[in-house]
């Protein structure tokens, strides 16, 4: 039953982003493809976490720690996502399994592990390291998935969220997140006179790093679809500008030539156009600048404040927010402009619409008696459901694949500041996510790879 | 100058008032009037304020409106200070001022934006009606990026909804 280990290189997978590449293959079945297949149904609304277990992957001399962090991270992604009880190492009775043998099933089961996931990190002769795992049906005694990754040693991280990634797929049949990060204001200083940076981080929290210096009052970052852009809003010299910045080369520029306040951007799915709000006379109009022609579009003409606009996936229509009716509330148009139709009925003020990756929900911040709540409506208005909701809950963001959302949320008070926090579609597994401030207007990234 | 100085303790209802008197008694010379008590105007408290100097405006005269619940309507009391800082402003004709649109926490940030745009706005207008040039005012909104004050009640969201008039060479 048993086959080589390499057989057939899948893909190479090339990140944008400085912290180099990773390299993926295929690894294949140790033993035959399960028939009864083991999975999670992510679809219903209560899901009953699927016990796994992750052994410290092996290593030996100096990867041996590295196999030990690589397989906590793993389980943490697993952890968070709220679909996977990772169990305690404690209970193992083996304790780091080599993936290139099979495992004895027996040993997992009577410890009710339903999945198990084995690796191994060794050093390539080029001085790379080697991520080998694979992800085993306990019960049914099969491997479910093999992949072999090659990266520089300071890219373990990725390594382990790509793992975590091939895992979530392969069990619940839709794209994971963990190999994504997260664009966000890191806030400090007191709140009267509070500082705010761009900062990057990974999903999880680590490797945060700044992108400006804390001189000028940013707002707002949301990633272009390539991941090297974002685009922003800063104060600069008293002139508040959407602004573009090219995260690698640090190169920024403001975006269009307009007379006023530009704020609120966001790129299309293409990249190709940032939407955003300029502020005349007191009203706020919805326009899309070309980023290769440089031309701008003028997309609403009300007398009201029209602002926060997100594009479909398809990039054929944008949702946004505008007070024209009276108060804050969500409204459809073609991506060209033209009329509006309004999709938010029920009672409060409706406010920051974000088009879900998938095209199936509209994420949204909703005001009620004094209360902040995150929901999601479907892009006809039918279906609002209330993910969660307390004193301020503002500015959702979906990871790429839908099922998730991040948002910030503030106790208020005097010392009080925003934290970041995840929810799950069905509003079941809220998760703070750690910065090492206060935080605020997250994005989530594509995935990276 | 001492009954100068004494006729910025009225209170704010009367202070149209008093300046009418500091303009008929002082009109030709308010920068004199700077020179000569530069570096006394802090010595007495705020209501020795120096005439013409950016104390005088934020006590005297009062630099900012308020604002309800995501409105930018004027209120009377909004009215009357706007009154008094354009008259202020016609006597102090070096300044040129930028007005500061603010709004509390309770709105989401892009829509606040706006809203202190709206409400720098409406300040804006009235200022410019009331005889103030247009090339002497700009406005920003700072939304609910820069609250004074920092309690969960509206007694302090009611004191960040303002539109703050703030003297741009008031350091000269």
């Amino acid at each position: 039953m048993r086959r080589g280990l390499v057989e057939r290189l899948v893909t190479s997978l090339l990140t944008h982003m400085r912290a180099g590449a990773v390299a993926l293959v295929g690894l294949a079945a140790v033993v035959a493809p399960a028939s009864a297949e083991l999975n999670i149904d992510i679809s219903q609304g209560t899901v009953q976490p699927l016990p796994i277990a992750i052994p410290d992957f092996v290593g030996g001399g100096d990867t041996a720690q590295l196999g030990r962090d690589i397989a906590g991270v793993v389980s943490a992604d697993l952890k968070r996502s709220g679909l996977f009880a990772t169990l305690d190492p404690a209970s193992f009775v083996d304790r780091a399994v080599n993936p290139n043998a099979l495992p004895n099933f027996q040993n997992w089961r009577v410890i009710n592990a339903q999945a198990l996931v084995t690796g191994a990190i060794t050093r390539a002769p080029d001085g790379r390291l080697q991520a080998d795992f694979r992800l085993w049906d306990v019960f049914a005694g099969q491997q479910l998935t093999g992949q072999q990754f090659f990266t520089t040693p300071e890219n373990w991280r990725r390594v382990a969220h790509i793992i975590a990634d091939a895992i979530y797929e392969r069990l619940t049949g839709e794209k994971g997140y963990f190999d994504t990060r997260i664009v966000f204001v890191d806030e400090s200083g007191p709140k009267t006179n509070r500082i705010k940076r761009l900062a990057i981080m990974d999903q999880d929290g680590a490797n945060v790093r700044y992108l400006t210096k804390g001189q000028d009052l940013v707002l707002t970052p949301r990633f272009s679809p390539t991941t090297q852009e974002i685009t922003y809003m800063s104060f600069g010299n008293g002139d508040p500008r959407v602004f573009l910045l090219n995260i690698e080369t640090g190169q920024r520029e403001v975006v269009g030539n307009f007379p006023n306040m530009t704020f609120s951007p966001r790129f299309s799915p293409d990249g190709q156009r940032v939407v955003m709000s300029l502020e005349q006379g007191g009203n706020a109009n919805i326009y899309a600048m070309d980023l290769r022609s440089r031309s701008t579009t003028r997309l609403t003409d009300a007398a009201a404040i029209d602002t926060s606009p997100s594009y479909s996936p398809d990039g054929s229509r944008i949702v946004f927010e505008s007070d024209r009716g009276g108060n804050q509330q969500l409204y459809v148009m073609s991506a060209g402009g033209g009329p509006a139709q309004r999709i938010s009925f029920g009672q409060g003020r409706y406010s920051t619409p974000v088009w879900s990756p998938r095209g199936d929900l509209i994420a949204f911040t909703k005001q009620m008696g004094g209360r902040f709540a995150i929901g999601v409506m479907r892009p006809d208005g039918s279906g609002e459901r209330i993910l969660t909701e307390g004193y301020h809950n503002e500015g959702p963001t979906w990871a790429p694949n839908g099922r998730v959302i991040m948002f910030f949320r503030d106790a208020g008070g005097q010392s009080g500041g925003p934290q970041l926090w995840s929810v799950d579609l069905t509003g079941r597994n809220e998760q703070r996510i750690p910065t090492p401030a206060f935080g605020s207007d997250p994005a989530w990234s594509p995935l990276l790879n | 100058m001492t009954s100068i100085a004494s006729k910025s303790y009225l209170s704010r209802a009367a202070i149209a008032f008093g300046l009418a008197l500091l303009a008929s008694a002082c009109a030709k010379s308010p920068s004199e009037l700077d020179s000569s008590l530069a570096g006394g105007a802090g010595a007495g408290g705020a209501g020795a304020a120096t005439p013409g100097s950016a104390q005088d405006f934020v006590v005297n005269v009062g630099d900012r409106v308020f604002y309800e619940t995501d409105s930018s309507s004027l209120t009377a009391d909004g009215r009357s200070t706007l009154d008094r800082q354009a008259q202020w402003l016609s006597l102090y004709p070096r300044y040129t001022v930028t007005l500061e649109g603010h709004a509390d926490e309770r709105g989401t940030r892009e829509y606040n934006l706006a809203l202190g745009a709206r409400r720098a706005k409406a300040a804006y207008d009235y200022l410019v009606s009331r005889g103030v040039s247009p090339q002497r005012v700009k406005t920003i909104s700072f939304g609910k990026e820069r609250p004074v004050a920092l309690c969960n009640e509206d007694s302090c969201w009611a004191q960040n909804r303002r539109a703050v008039t703030v003297l741009n060479n008031a350091g000269s």
